[in-house]
Order: C-alpha cells, then structure tokens, then sequence
C-alpha cells in the first residue's frame, strides 16, 4: 500500500511537471504575416506569453551591394526595400548625396518631390489599411482600396515608366519632368476620386462593430513604451507625440504647405488606423496644393558634373557626351564625409547614413528601417492578448519586410 | 534651432561628460560626439535623462568597417531628442576582438539593433540576453558588412532534386568577381592627388575651379584670334 502512495505521488508530480507553454510557428508563409515574418509564440492556451519574430527571410544585403555599386546604380535598390512606398525612400537617400555634394534641388523638383511623396503615403496607406482590415475579417475594403491604389500607379508609370520601382528621384532632383497633363490627372485624382474612397472605408470600418471589437484597446502602447522603444511614424503618434519631420524638421517644401498632423490618444492598434485615414486626407490636401504651387522651371540640377546633360545636347556637344559617358561608367564623386538624411516615409523615419570617402561608391550606407524597431516591439505588444490579436497587432504596425530585412 | 543653440547644448553636453567625451564636431544641424568604449552607458544615460538634453529615442545603432584603422571598428549611436529637436550621433570606435556594453538598459531599442551589428560585424555587445544573429540565416558563418567579407559570400544553396532539400555548396563563379575602382584622372569633385599632379602650378593644383580656368583659356584664345 505504502509503495502504490508513492508511485501515485510520483506521477501526480510527473504530470504537473509536464504543463508548459505552447510554442506556435505563425508564418513565414501566412497570409496574416505581411510578407515572411516567422514568429515563434508561446502560447498559455490561446493567450500569447511571449512573441519572437524570426526576421530576415528576406535580407538580400542591400547595404553590403550598395558599397559595390556608384551612387547612381544605389538608387533602385531603396525601391525594393519598402516596396510599397519606393519614392519616399529614394528620397532619403536623394537627401543625403545632396548633402554631401552640397546641391541645391531646383524648386520644381522640390515641388515635385512633395507632390509625389505624399501619393506615396495615400497609395502605402491604402494598402496597410485594407490588408489590416482583411485580416480581421473585412474583404472589401481590399477590393476597393486596390483599384484606387491602382490609378496611383498609373500616375507613377507616367511619370516615371514604372509602376512599382521607379528610380525616380535622383541626387539633383527628379530624372523627368512631368507629362503634360499629368498634373490636372493627379489634382483631380486628389480631389475628387482618392476622397470618395477614403469615405467610403471610413463608412465601413470607422464605425464598424466588428473592426473595433477586433483594434479598440489591442496592443496599446504607452507614450514612455513608443519613445523608449523607437518607434516614428503613426506607431508614435498614435501613443500622443505630436512628431512629424515633415513639421519638425521640414524639408523640400514642407514647410510652405498647410496641413495637420494628426495624433491618436489611446496607442492602440484603433487610433493607429484612424491616424492613417487623416494622413490620407492631409495628403490629399498637400498633393493639391504642390500642384497649384508648382512653379516652372528645370528638374535637375544644371550640372553635368552629377546631372546627366539632355539628349538634344549631348547630340552636338562633345562636353555633354563625355559628361554622359563619365556618368554611367564612372559615376561621380562624392567629397568624403558622413551625413545622416531622414524623411517622413509613410512608416515612419526612413533614414539613410552615407559615409562617403571621396570615390564614386558609398563607403558605408546605413539604412535605417522604421518597420525594424516597430516589429522589435511586437512581444511587448502582443503580451497578454490572444493569438487572433496578435494579427491586429502586425497589421496596425504596418510592416513590409523588403524595408525590416534590407 | 540655430547654431549658436546647438553649439550651446554641445558645450553643455561634454561638460557634463567629461572625461568620457573627447570632442564633438558639427555635422549640418547634428551633433557628434566621439566616446570611450567604457563610458557609453553613462554618457547615454546623460544624454537620455538631462533635462537640457532630452535624447529619449535611440533612431539607430549601427557599426561601421574601417579595414585600415588601428581601432577597425566604430559603433555609431543616433539618438533623437523631440524636445529639443535634435539629432546626436554618438562614436564609439572599437578594435577587433574588443567588446561594448550593451546599451539595452538605456534604450529597450538597443536589443535587435545589437543583435544586427553583431550579426553584421562580430562586435560583441555584453549583457544583451539575446544576443542571436537576426539577419542572416539559422547557421550562417561570418559576418557580412566586414570589408574582407566578399560581396558574393562563401556559401551558395539550390534545391537537391534528388535529396529533396536545400543544399549549401560553395560559391563557384563561372566569371571572377571583377571590381573597377574608376580612380581616374577625371576626378570630378575630389581633391585626390595623382601621380604627376605635384609638377603642376599651384592654380591648377586639384580642386581648381575649372571653369574659371575654361573661361580663361577661352579669352586667350579670342585674344591670339
């Protein structure tokens, strides 16, 4: 009798000693997971202990390729890190080589700088808000925020002859002007068409029952949390930090243009989603006003020394051909020296720090990421929520892993 | 802010971390200070809590290679104050085999900003609890960014089809890796100094203003007719 006690006590401990944390693998091929995130949970039951997103399933060395490559070659590779906001990363690094060349961009090309970054932010928006709302259960958002997204595309392709990378802003300024009539397109693509659209996913998930059961008080982050943790963008504002480069340290023409910045009070993924419909609008808005700003006027800078010369020119001019040649060989030289460029991408600071050592190659390029340091923050902020929560989290984060792997 | 504000914040910071900051220069509208390896918690804890100074976001941490440097390696910090709308860059210059204190006490940032530079650079950051590679993938040998790394790696993978898996085999280049400096004499806008540039008058000495020197050559040649 005194033997079976024992071995009854002895398996009652084996048994209690067997309870542990359910470890899940969520993605790195899920629908939910915004591209390959793999993320390791631990799960008590269906409460999520401990998040650990395994990265980089993507990394293709970008900064390592960018020290192979001439200033001019650098450009498409900060398309294909966000890709769904490719100019607004041209841009940083635009900023940057301008820096260290000490040029000045011609004003058209600052206004169309502005006008094209801010249809960036719409086109990225309307993406990360409708995918969000798919993944949470609503579909139609996707189907008609696409079609939108589509006619934004459409503009880039007349201007740039790419729908998706578009190697369009160089150190200097933009490489083409626009069209003609590419202009009265976009404004009234602003005024009228994005709008109607933006209503009409306010109309669908603003209020919607099932959208805010799914974002209202899911993983809230802490004014304190957001600073300490490094996030930008509507990560930040969304937590009660009124921050916006574009306001705070303006660049280009940013700070000639009228429009709001809109801060969320709660921090959670809710207030992230309504911050990113008002940047919609406040986009719309700046798109409208470059246009009826835009002066006339050169697009590049007027020298051949980093600016390639125009075709008609190089036709009869020895100079501008030798010039031509020297830019798609050589490249040109950079004076060495280090400098960092940060703009408002529609994720948050997208920065790039250039060491320059004087050839025609980056000695280092460091691209500083925002979707990094908002995907750092995913354990903290899935804590305590259940795993369907945790898909809210990712989506309100708004991550693209062309940008978080490099 | 203006320069002289800058300047003054600047003046303010390396007094207050003297003995662990040894100079500050001005980038553009930023600060960088340059600092001991042993001393960069406290001079972030400085920069995060002073009041004057308000650096309460770490933007970035990254590394950066210097092959020819006695002390190979630099760790740049890039810290953002939204009260003062500032930027400030902290270097911490490093030699090979030396290692940092991690700064995720400081900045819960830190932590996977730590873990790239590890992966990148083999620059070991001590007390971070997770130190993992994060880019690379699960077994990967080396670190990447170090400028002795080759751009094409050391390893390539295919699917096996008769293995039904991925396998790893060395690279093998059917061209080799060719890489053109293009240090020509057509040196744009650097200042180098070429072989033969010595023999040259000082007004043509590198980085002379050569249009001044076209417009020049133009007038004497309108001059002899």
């Amino acid at each position: 009798m005194v033997k079976n006690t024992a071995v009854n006590k002895e398996t009652e401990i084996s048994e209690e000693t067997q309870i542990k944390p359910y470890t899940m693998n969520f993605g790195p091929q899920h629908p939910a997971a915004h591209g390959v995130l793999r993320l390791v949970l631990e799960m008590d039951g269906e409460v999520v202990e401990r998040a650990d997103p395994h990265i980089g399933l993507l990394h293709r060395g970008t900064e390592k390729l960018i020290e192979y490559k001439t200033y001019t070659q650098a450009i498409p590779y900060f398309d294909r890190l966000d890709y769904v906001s490719p100019m607004n990363q041209e841009h940083a690094f635009a900023l940057g080589v301008e820096k260290l060349l000490d040029i000045e961009v011609p004003e058209r090309a600052q206004y169309i700088r502005v006008l094209f970054s801010e249809m960036t932010r719409i086109l990225n928006h309307l993406l990360n808000i409708t995918t969000f709302a798919l993944d949470v259960g609503a579909i139609t958002p996707a189907l008609w925020g696409f079609e939108e997204r589509e006619k934004g595309m459409e503009f880039y392709d007349r201007v740039c002859g790419a729908r998706l990378h578009s190697n369009y802003f160089r150190p200097g300024g933009v490489r083409y002007d626009m069209p003609a009539g590419l202009a009265e397109d976009m404004y009234d693509w602003a005024d009228n068409s994005v709008l109607k659209v933006v209503d009409d996913l306010d109309s669908l998930l603003t209020e919607n029952r099932i959208f805010k059961q799914r974002t209202v008080d899911i993983g809230v982050v802490s004014k304190a949390q957001a600073l300490d943790w490094g996030f930008t963008g509507p990560m930040l504002r969304g937590s009660d930090v009124a921050w916006d480069l574009r306001k705070a340290q303006p660049y280009e023409v940013y700070d000639k243009m009228d429009f709001d910045i809109p801060v969320g009070k709660t921090g959670d993924c809710y207030a992230r989603y309504l911050i990113r419909m008002e940047e919609m609008r406040q986009s719309a808005k700046i798109m409208k006003q470059c246009i009826d700003a835009m002066p006339e006027g050169p697009v590049m800078v007027d020298d051949y020394k980093v600016a390639p010369p125009p075709r008609a020119e190089m036709k009869r001019s020895m100079e501008a051909l030798i010039h031509h040649f020297k830019l798609y060989t050589e490249g040109y030289h950079v004076p060495a020296g280090e400098t960092y460029a940060a703009v408002e991408a529609p994720k948050g600071e997208f920065g790039v720090y250039l060491v320059s050592d004087g050839t025609n190659k980056p000695h280092r390029c460091r691209i500083r990421a925002p979707g990094f340091a908002h995907l750092q923050g995913m354990d903290f902020m899935s804590k305590g929520h259940m795993l369907a929560d945790a898909v809210s989290v990712i989506g309100s984060m708004d991550i693209v892993f062309g940008e978080i792997d490099r | 802010m203006t320069t002289e504000i800058i300047h003054d914040l600047a003046e303010y910071i390396v007094e207050g971390l003297k003995g662990a900051v040894t100079s500050y220069e001005l980038v553009g509208q930023d600060i960088v200070l340059t600092a001991e390896k042993d001393s960069i918690i406290d001079v972030l804890h400085f920069l995060r809590d002073e009041r004057q100074c308000g650096f309460k976001t770490m933007i970035d941490l990254f590394g950066v290679d210097y092959p020819d440097r006695p002390e190979r390696f630099e760790v740049i910090y890039n810290l953002l104050s939204l009260s003062e709308n500032q930027r400030l860059q902290v270097k911490v210059p490093l030699a090979e085999n030396e290692s940092i204190d991690s700064a995720i006490d400081v900045y819960s940032a830190a932590g996977w900003y730590e873990r790239e530079v590890w992966d990148m650079y083999g620059i070991y950051f001590n007390n971070n609890p997770d130190l993992r590679r994060i880019l690379t993938d699960y077994g990967f040998e080396g670190h990447p960014l170090r400028k002795d790394f080759p751009l094409t790696g050391y390893v390539e993978l295919r699917y096996d089809n008769e293995l039904k898996r991925v396998v790893y085999e060395p690279v093998e280049l059917t061209q080799d890796f060719r890489r053109f400096d293009f240090l020509s004499p057509w040196d744009g806008m650097t200042d180098a100094m070429l072989p033969g540039d010595e023999k040259a008058p000082a007004e043509h000495a590198p980085g002379y203003d050569y249009k001044e020197t076209v417009a020049r050559v133009a007038e004497k040649g309108r001059k002899d007719g």
